[in-house]
């Protein structure tokens, strides 16, 4: 009886909708449009000043030094700083949408290895957090999986969707791999061995797998073997959430004896062993630059520095957000903070564009603003990494310009309006 | 002719308790006989022996006599009486025996009651006329519980003691402890006293009960329990007849001891003994040595622990990289505990709690005298002191006449590692520890075999120790030397060797030593049989010790204290320093706005002047060229440096709880903060209940102590909470009153409805720590910070403060404070926000991050938290976030994280600015503070530098310095044979006021909550 009273309960939140149901994704780019006099940061490295970007039809025709184009709708953006749309490498937007309730959680499967399971099937494009998230400059976001020791795959959305099947970016692009804890939380039993089990019988799982995909034919077909083919194939990308040297050097072998592309999510320690990861070409997300160290002993600042410590190495990695409070808004300023440790400011431009789109491998068609690419765009009134400068005003996926309104806007705006404030 | 008898197992059993009966020499006069009496009166007289009376008095060649379990005399020159049996203890040594105060021996374990955690516990589950909570058991006695053993008896006797002090260890209040001998004998003999001491803990141990449930609410319980049974003395009929607070009261004519286990609880128990004007003898956790000068100001009497910890196995690098420096650290200094309170002059007992095996305590204890403390000290703390800690020094703890007849006999200096401890009397009763090497065999001996052929001869060199012989034997005239074994017990004797040329054939010799001549029969290698004598010829000479000193170059301790003790303490305390800023960029928040290429002047902790050009006699100069020097940053609504639990969640109101009581200074999140420019922090009681826990607002100076952190003459705060983490939202099956928001209003019109009342009664009511706090309240003595978020709560908590006179201080997170910033104003209330979080629970849908901006452009007073151990590490950033949302002037920004939370909370007259007079809080930063691109560069409190950019770097090189040299030393002693332990990762205890918007916040978080999910 109390569940059935409890749902109800939730129902009635959950329809409790708001002015937000007003803000529609775009229509299509129609016509030319030209962004004349900002400050162009390509995203990889190189700025134009007094810049010209010209897209048509959703692609990037044209980036240069301004001179007059004719014929095309030209808006003057004197002042103004234009970024490539900022990337979300590891999120669970549109999957977690009220951390607290799980009833509206789809992040977590049962079951130990799903890698059949896919994030996109559950990402809802009605989620009341994306337009905050885009109106802070995030175009893309990379959905994760979470359950389990192999969660599922992960997809590419674009921000700016009527439903998954638009708004999916690349389809189901990486396997998500849990790496088991390598270290002791008590000195009872052997926690160590049992992830080592765990381990290995994830490795089993893969053998297994590549041996049942070598052959053709099958008497019964096994949708987790089948789910894993593009992994082996190299299309698609091993996703491994680990921190610690040990817990890397397994994921690695694991790149080493399957041949798959493998990027290490979090790599905290990563930089100790920046070597061995660029001998096997090994990418790193780092999880939020806004974090406490992880050790007692570590350095205070050690999170803020480590996209310093990686770039001086020349370890490829890229920034993530997934802070679950502020719910993944912050990306442009955990990459501000990484310039404040030692990166330059287009080096961690960088690290949320044009290397977030490398290790996505979506790099043919975004995160940067070069001649080809889909004209996914950003206007800040300011430094974009900077919070005291971010404002941005206005922003284009794939060359529909996107609706910045949200929620909290239209709030802000309804309660100003209550107080006669401006 | 004997009779070899086989015995039924049954019969077996009856021969093992007739056994077991009949060594009860002492007759009880009430209990029959069965058989004939044996009465005997056990005189005895040691004689020749070197008696140590006590840790002052060593007699030489003297005579000890015992009769009836008790000392008759002991001198050197008694005589003898002649009906006594003589022992002839010449080359021996006398101690008295040992006491420990803190053992739980015969004392059955107390089995825990089945908790059913998805119910609320409400009041305690033990039946009966007791009091209300489970984990107070004043009224177990232990002397009705006990009963002995005589296998751990022995054990403990083995290591020399004689007497101890058992209590059944469970609960906050665990009743009286009995003193007990360690005698294998009748119960009723065996107990000298049986009410010798009352024992406390902030362990509620087995108890099923939610309250307490964090260790503010045990503290809380007791200081509540000293008031209850102050009251109960005056036999109020509104309470009947109460047995726990009954025993409570009898208990308190005992000697008082606490096992509070950790420095810090130390301190906290030594609090509460002189809050109530009592006195407790504290139970030590070893780590007591970080923090001496506390320790001994704390004027309390200890019973210290050797149970010093086991080297860690560090030899693979990925292992070293879990452990913290602190922890290797305590590993190398622990040892030296003992010897630093003798020398810090602090009176102290040692116990053997704590350690796995009783086995271990000698060769700990030797620890400890190696690293300091002296022998004679060892020795008081095991005899003297314990005694006379709790009254029975007339009794035992010497080797005086009248005591009982309880001491060790030795072969030498009772802590030397080669001693052998023989025998322990226990009230005249001899218990054998070993025999062997009572009588020192060792010497060179001529060997004689008689076969019938012939007889054979060989030199035989008896060696090794008194107690484990070893021998080689050599044929006369031959000058190889084969190792013989030798087994002994008491005079029997069995050698066995084998000839290096045919090492399968044993020659195996049985015997009896007597005296100077070893005989006996056995067979030789070809199995004949044969006869032996060995007679002595030559005294045994021991060859010098030469291990003992290359062990000491090993043992290499840094004995430096830093503090706090961790990898970001210092040595010295750090110091105030007068400062002068040089052409800075000042943002003062007051009506001079930002000052540029300005002076400011720090004398004696305080902003002596601000202005250009400025000089400042010996002031340390600082050039600020290029930098910003703002207030330090305040966190209105911090968890950090707590230990214990920042929730009890055990009642809907626990007004009576105080953070201040928890406070931890040694958290690292204090460090890491400082280097975020927060200054102080108000440290908050979480959210699960809607009246929560008084409040502290704390300075970071790091490496104080908790007194010394808390921020001096301010008014008390306590946390109230409302909305789904009090009314329990996504537990399973909440039983706690409220579940609703209604709910939440009767909470709290009830708890104030019952402090007015309380108010109103007579003087000789009983004093309730809870309502004495709410009626603070209503006294505008005490001030709220309200967690909340949505409209209609926040609203009826002002109505509720009108209808009872009171006035809402702050409302904290707030995240709808936008909706009713107009009321707010009105009712006076200061909003304390998140910057920009929302979505994370249902009561957080509509948080927007210009709730910041609209309140303070309505006039509220407002702030902007952490919560949150990482966000605190950037308020400066998050204050930044109401420009970037809502236009907030950067000015009006910074005053988020500075002055404004300085003024709801009542001390904006000494931080929160930079104006001359006010506490030189203040921070220096690389850039533009609200700036992602700044750093601190340095953070000061009271004028004093407790973070600095620079220091900082040579800090990390000490770290790392010191934890290579441990991680060896640890390596070292491993591979030296030392026991080890695996490597467990240190947590660092992190508290967050609710799970809920629980945040990801490190790499072992993430690790945590792979695991888990």
């Amino acid at each position: 009886m109390k569940k059935i009273f409890l749902s109800i309960i939730s129902i009635a939140a959950i329809s409790m909708v708001h002015a937000q149901e007003t803000i529609s994704p775009a229509p299509a780019q129609a016509g030319t449009i030209a962004l004349a006099h900002a400050t162009i940061h390509i995203g990889n490295g190189e700025v134009i000043e007094d810049g010209l970007i010209i897209f048509s039809n959703g692609k990037i025709t044209d980036v240069r030094k301004y001179s007059p184009v004719e014929n095309v709708k030209t808006i003057d953006c004197t002042g103004k700083q234009i970024y490539p749309g900022l990337i979300s490498p590891v999120s669970n937007l549109g999957l977690d949408e009220v951390s607290a309730v799980p009833s509206t959680l789809d992040q977590y499967e049962l079951g130990d290895i799903n890698p059949n399971v896919r994030s996109v099937i559950a990402y809802n494009t009605d989620s009341k957090v994306i337009d905050n998230v885009r109106s802070n400059g995030i175009l893309l976001a990379n959905v994760f999986p979470q359950g389990g020791i192999i969660s599922g795959s992960t997809s590419v959305m674009q921000l700016d969707g009527w439903n998954w099947e638009d708004a999916v970016y690349k389809m189901d692009g990486g396997i998500v791999f849990n790496m088991p804890n390598l270290f002791r939380f008590s000195t009872e039993g052997d926690p160590v061995k049992d992830a080592m089990d765990q381990i290995e019988n994830v490795r089993t799982f893969f053998r297994q797998a590549k041996a049942y995909l070598d052959e053709p034919k099958h008497e019964h077909t096994n949708l987790k073997f089948e789910a894993v083919k593009k992994l082996f194939s190299g299309e698609q990308t091993f996703f491994v959430n680990a921190d610690l040297v040990k817990e890397m050097m397994i994921a690695v072998s694991f790149a080493k004896e399957f041949g798959f592309k493998t990027v290490i999510v979090g790599g905290y320690d990563s930089w100790k062993i920046a070597d061995y990861l660029k001998q096997n070409n090994i990418s790193v997300i780092i999880n939020q630059v806004f974090s406490l160290p992880g050790f007692q002993d570590d350095d205070v600042d050690m999170p803020y520095k480590m996209p310093f410590l990686l770039q001086q190495a020349g370890v490829p990695f890229c920034i993530s957000d997934p802070n679950e409070s502020s719910r993944y808004r912050n990306l442009a300023f955990n990459a501000g903070v990484a310039s404040g440790y030692g990166l330059t400011k287009e080096q961690a431009l960088q690290a949320i564009t044009l290397s977030t789109a490398k290790i996505l491998g979506i790099d043919n068609r975004t995160g940067s603003l070069e001649k080809g690419k889909d004209a996914n765009i950003v206007v800040s009134d300011g430094d974009i990494l900077d919070i005291r400068t971010s404002n941005i005003t206005a922003a284009y996926i794939q060359g529909r310009q996107i609706n910045l309104d949200n929620k909290q806007k239209q709030l802000y705006k309804k309660f100003m309006d209550k107080y006669g404030l401006k | 002719m004997r009779i070899l008898r086989l015995y039924s197992p049954g019969k077996l059993f009856l021969l093992a308790a007739f056994i077991l009966i009949s060594l009860f020499t002492f007759a009880q006069e009430t209990f029959p006989v069965n058989g004939v009496a044996d009465l005997r009166s056990d005189y005895f007289a040691f004689i020749n022996a070197t008696i140590v009376k006590d840790p002052q008095t060593t007699l030489t060649n003297a005579t000890l006599i015992i009769k009836q379990g008790k000392i008759v005399a002991v001198g050197t020159n008694i005589a003898v009486p002649k009906d006594a049996a003589v022992l002839d203890c010449k080359g021996k040594y006398i101690y008295p025996s040992f006491i420990d105060l803190f053992s739980d021996y015969g004392i059955p374990p107390v089995v825990p009651g089945k908790a059913d955690y998805s119910k609320y516990q409400n009041i305690s589950n033990t039946k009966g006329a007791y009091g209300w909570n489970q984990a107070l058991k004043p009224e177990t006695d232990a002397s009705k519980l006990f009963g002995s053993n005589n296998d751990k008896a022995k054990d403990l006797r083995n290591i020399g003691f004689g007497t101890v002090v058992s209590h059944q260890q469970d609960g906050i209040a665990r009743g009286t402890g009995t003193l007990v001998t360690l005698g294998n004998d009748k119960e009723n003999f065996l107990m000298i006293k049986d009410h010798a001491a009352t024992f406390y803990s902030f362990n509620k141990g087995s108890s099923t009960q939610d309250y307490p449930n964090s260790l503010m609410g045990e503290i809380a319980l007791l200081r509540q329990t000293y008031l209850d049974a102050q009251w109960y003395k005056t036999k109020p009929a509104t309470e009947g007849i109460n047995i726990s607070l009954q025993a409570w009261n009898d208990n308190q004519n005992l000697p008082q001891i606490f096992e509070a286990n950790d420095k810090w609880n130390d301190l906290r128990a030594v609090k509460i003994a002189n809050e109530f004007a009592v006195q407790y003898i504290i139970k030590g956790g070893g780590n007591e040595y970080e923090r001496m000068d506390e320790m001994k100001a704390s004027k309390a009497s200890f019973i210290l622990p050797v149970n010093f910890p086991l080297a860690i196995d560090l030899e693979d690098a990925n292992d070293a990289r879990v452990v913290a420096l602190s922890v290797m650290k305590h590993w190398e200094m622990a040892p030296l505990e003992p010897g630093m309170f003798e020398k810090a002059g602090i009176n102290f007992a040692l116990t053997t709690s704590g350690l796995k095996t009783s086995a271990d305590f000698l060769a700990n204890l030797r620890k400890a005298i190696e690293n300091g403390l002296t022998a004679n000290k060892a020795l008081e703390a095991l005899t003297k002191t314990p005694a006379t800690l709790i009254g029975v020094y007339d009794k035992v703890g010497s080797i005086d006449a009248g005591k009982l007849a309880n001491f060790i006999v030795t072969n030498g200096p009772i802590f030397d590692e080669k001693t052998i401890f023989y025998q322990n009397w226990v009230q005249g009763k001899k218990y054998i520890i070993t025999e062997n090497g009572w009588n020192d065999y060792r010497g060179n001996y001529k060997l004689t075999l008689k076969s019938e052929n012939k007889n054979k001869e060989y030199t035989v060199d008896v060696k090794g120790t008194p107690d484990k012989l070893a021998a080689t034997l050599q044929s006369v005239g031959d000058t190889v030397k084969t190792d013989v074994n030798i087994s002994s017990s008491g005079k029997m004797v069995k050698l066995t060797w084998s000839m290096k040329s045919d090492s399968a054939k044993l020659n195996v010799l049985t015997g009896l030593i007597e005296d100077k001549m070893w005989v006996g029969n056995g067979y030789n290698s070809d199995g004949d049989m044969l006869s032996w004598n060995m007679q002595y010829a030559s005294a045994f000479v021991e060859k010098p010790d030469t291990t003992k000193k290359k062990d000491e170059k090993k043992n290499i301790i840094n004995k430096t204290v830093v503090y706090p003790f961790n990898g970001y303490g210092s040595p010295d305390q750090k110091k105030q320093q007068d400062l002068l800023i040089k052409n800075v960029t000042v943002w003062t928040n007051e009506k001079e706005g930002n000052l540029e290429n300005t002076d400011v002047v720090i004398k004696n902790g305080k902003i002596v002047s601000i202005g250009k050009n400025l000089s400042a006699g010996n002031a340390k100069t600082i050039d600020g060229t290029g930098k910003h020097l703002t207030a330090g940053v305040i966190d209105e609504h911090s968890h950090i440096a707590v230990t214990g639990g920042v929730n009890e969640c055990s009642q809907s109101v626990t007004a009576e709880v105080r953070i201040a009581d928890v406070i931890d200074p040694d958290d690292i999140q204090i460090y890491r903060q400082l280097a975020g420019g927060v200054t102080s922090a108000h440290v908050l009681h979480g959210s699960c209940n809607t009246i929560g826990g008084q409040t502290q607002l704390i300075k970071l100076r790091w490496g104080r102590n908790a007194e010394d952190m808390k921020f001096a003459n301010w008014d008390g705060f306590i946390k109230f909470a409302l909305g789904e983490n009090v009314k329990r939202s996504y537990g399973q099956s909440n039983n706690r009153f409220p579940d609703t928001r209604m709910g939440v209003e009767q909470v709290l019109v009830d708890a104030f409805t019952r402090a007015r009342d309380y108010q109103n009664e007579s003087a000789s009511k009983r004093k309730d720590l809870e309502l004495e706090t709410l009626s603070e309240i209503m006294n505008h003595k005490r001030f709220i910070t309200c967690h909340s978020y949505v409209q209609s709560e926040i609203n009826m908590l002002m109505h509720v403060a009108d209808e009872f006179g009171f006035k809402v201080n702050t409302f904290t997170h707030i995240l709808e404070g936008y909706k009713v910033a107009d009321k707010m104003k009105a009712h006076g209330a200061a909003a304390s926000t998140f910057s920009d979080w929302y979505n994370y629970k249902m009561e957080v849908e509509d948080a927007i991050a210009y709730n910041a901006a609209i309140m303070q452009k309505e006039g509220v007073v407002v702030a902007i938290n952490s919560d949150d151990a990482e966000q605190a590490r950037h308020l400066n950033l998050e204050s930044a976030k109401s420009v970037k949302y809502g236009n907030v002037p950067e000015i009006e920004a910074l005053k988020m994280c500075t002055l404004n939370p300085a003024t709801m909370l009542h001390v904006a007259d000494r931080v929160g600015s930079i104006k001359v007079g006010k506490d030189a809080d203040v921070v220096l930063w690389t850039a533009n503070p609200l700036s992602v691109y700044a750093k601190a560069e340095k953070t000061i409190v009271d004028g004093t530098v407790y973070y600095d950019l620079e220091k900082d770097v040579q800090l990390r090189k000490q770290l790392m310095t010191e934890r290579n040299r441990l991680i060896q030393k640890m390596i070292a002693a491993k591979k030296d044979g030392a026991k080890t332990t695996p490597a467990v990762i240190t947590f660092d205890e992190q508290n967050e006021c609710e799970l809920d918007h629980h945040v990801k916040n490190s790499v072992l978080d993430i690790q945590q909550n792979v695991s888990s999910n």
